[in-house]
């Protein structure tokens, strides 16, 4: 067991590498000169240009840049934003917690939505619960966070008024945006926990359980629903990805803090630094996310923690 | 005495989208305190549904019992609410399960599994549920039941889980056992060893047993009475000895004449039933069975005939006199004529004829290992030895047949013979050539001649091609033909395995398990190959089917001069269809000779103990009890010396520290025994 883990915790530490250098790389090939954000090149004299792209270290070929962006990411140096030359690293993780509470709540919220109305809708098949989830599911999955964000701040703040539209302080400001991101989950969730009910329930050991006489509650949630569960819980760690894909658009919306808005303003900014920095911060909470899943998916499933 | 389970007239409806399917008519049996009776049928006859029936488990699978009545001890089982079955199920009847490995649930320890049950019906503590899982599982035959309770289902072999199953259904004192196949997925020597343990068990406790199975041989075995259940209705039932001394039903005769026993000869034609069950939304009118018998008159197509009790028997057929006519002496007198086989009867095969010794396949000392996976760099690498140090030769024109228990390496070596998987060690020589050298474009000519026939009937034809494309996509490969020329090859080969050739536009989904084997045949001999390997090619098929099918196979034999290696776990079908067979065990040969040598004197204690488990269909002949304790250990940590010692009654320490080499008991006999009987 302790091996296992120590495998997948080599194997993150990889992962993370190899995502930080291709970022890099994708950031490289990028066109334009990041130089054009910070002067004016038709203003410029080339000696200045020259002078500026040597301070920036873009002058270096691609192997020495990114051994020098390599060596610094190992010391927590995720470099200086181009346009206030403020370090990149605290300013995310300042910004941090609110992404988090948001990412957090929502997932707490898709996991409860998903996993309750999944179970119901396949234990009631074809019933109106079903029908009910079934729905939930679809517009979950195929509704744009921007559009569902933007009909929930409708109703919610501007027509009924419960709710501030937007801000980042309190658990008020908190609801409208989790309950969008939720959503997106949520019907991911609901789906899967569906399909994989339906197929357990079809399991052979179903049979053996209902012949000892066992009631029909105890088979569904003691024995179905775990392991219905094991695919879902994968499912869940990659949803943390579109989590933080959807904290970009979402903290727009609502205008709250957050590193989703950070990387949002960079991109307009064309302030790559601050871009690369959050872009690799979300690859390590999200290679750390997976590792748990991965290490709590062998305490679900006793045929996993065997296999290792 | 009062039945204890009594049941009278069932009929049970599946409700579908197409309304309801009658998957049972008025279906009648009982069983007395302490018998033991078997439902017999193949796959569609309906025996799994009337077991559970009984349980009213049907209900959870849009089942519904339309008529009839089951009581069980005074109680009426089909008027009862889900609630009140529930405090029986478990408690009073008790179910087990075909396949042990899917009959658990995977997320849960096997004593949490068993403690569940007691809790749920009986008021004990924890402590005292435990303590009475552990002496269950104790006292069938589990050893360390300690720490199988700890274990999960994954964890243990498919026997194991079959007696811990066996425990489970036993943990709350059960009036009535049913077993549904309990022992068909799981080897010939845990199945005695199950069967064995049943028979016990049901003495103990008290309990009364429906066993439910397709092999007859089992039927013989261990019933009291046998039920023959043929498209949801009886065909047939009587104790035991009568039913097989003198079948009253063309049908039960038919399945009693299909079994290729351990005494039918090599080149003899098995008997096997024509055609193949009829599904339950096209039953054709009149007797249900009319369309395979040969017995069948216009009267049968247009009446059925009622069940007719006699004593202690019951049966239903129009022409049950005309059968016992038929039938001189109590067994195997010839069968019925006509119900030979679906293959047109072309000439008498004779006994293939010794063929020449020109060897056409030659296995040196071939071995394959796979390295266990996780072994920490470093340590020694470990090695699963499914193969070990394997030599044979197969001469032109002879069958080989390749026996032994799950997990011998007797399809690893299948495999690696065919260079599916490249062998780790050792040499195999094809026709003169040698295939362990050959890759590319050598090795793919080469595989004309060698083809393979597979378990599976179903999972072996892919499901989105017609059947013309799957037969010609050898002929795609290999040979450039025209679509005409293409078209025409197919349907004589379709034709040739007993198919139509109009089949060739139709999906595998349309056809039955035998008729896929055949297909499935069609495509190995599309290219003329000298060298046919087929893996448990008849294991997942019905007996009157097998029999068809195996016919097939020794026809095509003779018509094509194929070379067949025969892997089989069935060790009867082995017998029939083989010249030689070799025995493997933990992935070495222990013996190789001829098949009828074998099995009259078999050398090896692994060879005999195999044998007499085989479950035989013949009544007269009480077969000698060694049922071989244990199971084969793990291949990745084989038992010094001879890898048999552990379970051989004849072990000595010598037998402990030194391995037995191949030695010749007789010029074609070999054996690896130091003390070969």
């Amino acid at each position: 067991m302790v091996r296992t883990i120590i495998g997948r915790v080599l194997s993150s530490l990889l992962v993370i590498a190899g995502s930080s250098v291709l970022v890099f790389v994708i950031m490289y090939l990028l066109p334009g000169d990041p130089v054009d954000s910070l002067i004016d090149p038709a203003s410029a004299t080339p000696e200045q240009i020259a002078t500026l792209r040597h301070q920036l270290g873009v002058d270096q070929p691609l192997y020495a840049q990114l051994a020098d962006y390599f060596g610094k990411l190992l010391r927590g140096d995720f470099g200086k934003s181009l346009l206030n030359s403020e370090p990149v690293l605290p300013k995310i993780i300042e910004h941090f917690p609110a992404t988090l509470a948001l990412a957090a709540a929502s997932a707490l919220l898709s996991v409860i939505v998903g996993v309750l109305l999944g179970v119901l809708s396949a234990i009631h098949r074809n019933r109106p619960i079903d029908v009910i989830a079934r729905i939930v599911g679809l517009l979950g999955i195929s509704m744009p966070t921007f559009w569902s964000g933007i009909l929930l701040l409708l109703v919610f703040s501007i027509h009924l008024g419960w709710l501030p539209a937007m801000g980042s302080d309190g658990w008020k400001t908190l609801v409208l945006p989790a309950a969008t991101l939720g959503l997106i989950g949520g019907g991911f969730i609901v789906r899967m926990v569906r399909n994989s009910m339906l197929e357990v329930v079809n399991e052979h050991f179903i049979v053996t359980l209902r012949s000892k006489g066992l009631s029909e509650r105890a088979i569904m949630y003691r024995h179905a629903l775990r392991n219905a569960l094991i695919p879902s819980v994968t499912m869940i760690g990659m949803l943390v990805g579109e989590m933080l894909a959807g904290a970009v658009v979402i903290e727009t919306v609502f205008s709250r803090q957050g590193i989703g808005r950070i990387v949002a303003d960079a991109i307009m900014a064309k302030d790559l630094p601050v871009v690369q920095g959050v872009i690799v911060f979300s690859a390590i909470v999200y290679v750390l996310v997976n590792l748990l899943v991965d290490i709590s998916y062998s305490y679900i499933d006793p045929r996993v923690r065997r296999a290792a | 005495m009062e039945p204890l389970l009594e049941i009278n007239r069932l009929s049970v409806d599946f409700h579908t989208r197409r309304g309801p399917l009658q998957a049972l008519s008025e279906v009648s049996l009982t069983i007395r305190q302490g018998e033991t009776v078997c439902l017999v049928g193949e796959s569609g006859s309906g025996k799994t549904v009337a077991s559970k029936s009984v349980m009213r488990l049907i209900d959870y699978e849009n089942g519904r019992i339309a008529g009839g009545r089951i009581r069980l001890g005074g109680l009426d089982l089909a008027s009862l609410s889900q609630n009140e079955l529930r405090s029986l199920r478990g408690k009073k009847m008790a179910m087990v399960f075909q396949e042990p490995m899917a009959a658990f649930d995977p997320v849960y320890t096997i004593g949490y599994q068993i403690v569940e049950t007691i809790r749920r019906h009986d008021s004990k503590s924890k402590e005292d549920a435990w303590e009475h899982a552990v002496s269950l599982l104790d006292r069938v035959g589990i050893p360390e039941p300690r720490i199988r309770m700890k274990q999960y289902p994954g964890e243990l072999s498919g026997g194991m889980l079959q007696r811990a199953m066996i425990a489970l259904a036993l943990s709350c004192g059960p009036e009535l056992l049913i077993a549904d196949e309990p022992t068909t997925a799981l080897d010939v020597t845990i199945q005695a060893q199950i069967l064995q343990l049943l028979q016990e068990l049901k003495e103990e406790f008290g309990m009364s047993i429906l066993l439910i199975t397709h092999d007859l041989g089992i039927a013989a075995e261990i019933a009291d009475r046998v039920v023959v259940l043929y498209a949801g209705r009886v065909a047939e039932q009587a104790p035991t000895a009568e039913l097989f001394a003198r079948p009253h039903h063309p049908y039960t005769r038919g399945l009693l004449d299909s079994i290729a026993t351990l005494d039918t000869e090599k080149g003899e034609k098995l008997h096997s039933i024509a055609g193949s069950i009829p599904s339950l939304t096209a039953l054709p009118n009149g007797c249900l069975f009319h369309p395979r018998c040969p017995l069948a008159t216009d009267k049968c197509r247009s009446e059925a005939p009622p069940l007719v009790a006699r004593g202690e028997r019951e049966w239903a057929c129009w022409h049950t006199e005309e059968l016992l006519k038929t039938t001189k002496g109590n067994k195997r007198s010839g069968g019925l004529d006509a119900a030979s086989t679906a293959v047109p009867p072309d000439g008498a095969l004779t006994a293939t004829s010794p063929s020449s010794s020109q060897e056409l396949l030659q296995v040196e000392g071939v071995r394959k290992y796979y390295p266990v996976k996780g072994s920490l760099p470093g340590r020694k690498r470990a090695y699963i030895r499914a193969v070990d140090d394997v030599s044979f030769s197969i001469r032109q024109g002879e069958t080989f047949g390749l026996v032994g228990e799950s997990g011998s390496g007797k399809s690893t070596l299948g495999r690696v013979l065919l260079q599916l998987e490249k062998a780790t060690a050792g040499r195999i020589r094809f026709d003169g050539r040698e295939l362990t050298d050959m890759g590319g474009t050598s090795l793919r000519s080469a595989r004309k001649d060698i083809q393979m026939i597979f378990q599976d009937p179903y999972g072996s034809l892919d499901p989105r091609w017609n059947v013309g494309d799957i037969v010609g996509e050898p002929l795609r490969v290999h040979e450039r033909l025209n679509a005409s020329e293409k078209k025409e090859r197919v349907a004589r080969l379709l034709e040739s395995v007993g198919l139509d050739a109009s089949y060739a536009s139709r999906y595998p989904h349309e056809f039955s398990g035998g008729q896929r084997q055949r297909i499935g045949i069609a495509r190995a001999i599309a290219l003329n190959p000298k060298f046919v390997l087929a893996d448990e090619a008849v294991s997942a098929l019905d007996v009157s089917v097998q029999a068809q099918v195996v016919n097939l196979l020794q026809e095509l034999q003779e018509k094509l001069g194929l070379t067949y290696l025969f892997i089989a776990h069935g060790l009867q079908i082995v017998r029939h269809l083989s010249d030689r067979i070799g025995v493997m065990y933990l992935g070495k040969l222990v013996e190789i000779a001829p098949s009828h040598e074998l099995f009259l004197r078999p050398a090896h204690p692994y060879t005999k103990a195999l044998i007499a488990s085989v479950p035989s269909a013949d009544l007269g002949a009480k077969r000698e009890r060694i049922t071989l304790q244990g199971e084969i250990p793990s291949p990745a940590r084989p038992p010094s010396g001879c890898r048999f010692h552990t379970r051989c009654p004849l072990a000595t320490a010598r037998c402990r520290e030194e391995e037995p080499a191949l030695r010749a008991v007789d010029p074609e006999h070999v054996v690896a025994c130091h003390y070969p009987l």
